[in-house]
């Protein structure tokens, strides 16, 4: 299972490459952007049923994490503080990397998911947000008679 | 404590590099680790001769047959390697792992911690 999380495809490869080479990927199509290094990471992965959502994001009461969902647009919001002391004499910060501050992402849901049916769990410093797609446009099989 | 050029561990497999703080006192250091998707069970520490490797594994609940349409966590690995300076006291690092935070603590050797060191005047 851990697998499919990060299932390799043709396109990912392509971007690894395109990192590898310095090219920025900012660039991307949706109007919200959705630039590499934003808080959280986010992982999007679908099933004939539902969407799953990953937002890697370690070090948070998980109450504290705010998700709403208005016209297809999720949204998630939250805080996170700095574990950074202030420097003085006695202490020095040699590398400060980790994000701290305010974050807000958003994610365009598909047209077949149901609002009704979200559920979001924490675990592990990960937020997994699991939208069930509407029933009607699930794959059926047709009878012939 | 210097990071390690682990390049040519990074070309060999895909491993991502967790983003970290590194605070020194005047005890010693405190190393805090973003692992995101890591359970204790996922998260191997060892330290050899002068280095120090965090790895970790993630692991994530996916349904069957799962498709990624979109990814910015390239990797269900994270790796980074240090080299602890001889100040430092690999016998007594302390760990914790919690919502994905690793936090180590590296004290420095007793000898090794500033001491105030007192002029007697006679």
């Amino acid at each position: 299972m851990v697998w499919n999380a990060f299932s390799r495809d043709l396109m990912a490869e392509l971007e690894r490459l395109q990192q590898d080479f310095g090219h920025p990927l900012e660039q991307s199509a949706s109007i919200r952007g959705g630039g590499r290094s934003r808080f959280p990471a986010l992982n999007v992965g679908g099933t004939p049923e539902s969407v799953e959502i990953y937002a890697f994001a370690p070090g948070l009461d998980p109450s504290s994490i705010e998700l709403s969902l208005d016209r297809g647009v999720l949204s998630l919001s939250g805080e996170r503080a700095s574990d950074l002391p202030a420097e003085d004499a006695r202490t020095a910060v040699h590398i400060g990397e980790r994000f701290a501050g305010r974050f807000r992402r958003v994610v365009n849901l598909p047209d077949d998911a149901d609002p009704d049916s979200v559920s979001a769990t924490y675990r592990d410093g990960v937020l997994h947000i699991r939208v069930t797609r509407r029933a009607a446009s699930q794959p059926r099989r047709i009878n012939v008679q | 404590m210097r990071e390690r050029n682990s390049k040519g561990a990074a070309a060999r497999d895909d491993a991502m590099q967790p983003a970290v703080d590194v605070i020194e006192d005047a005890a010693g250091i405190t190393l805090t680790a973003d692992l995101p998707g890591v359970p204790k069970e996922g998260l191997n520490l060892h330290i050899e001769a002068d280095q120090l490797t965090i790895e970790g594994e993630i692991r994530l609940p996916a349904p069957e047959g799962m498709q990624l349409t979109h990814r910015e966590l390239p990797s269900p690995r994270f790796r980074r390697v240090f080299t602890l300076s001889k100040e430092l006291d690999p016998e007594r690092v302390s760990a914790a792992l919690e919502n994905g935070v690793l936090r180590l603590r590296i004290p420095r050797v007793q000898q090794a911690q500033p001491r105030r060191i007192r002029i007697d005047v006679s």
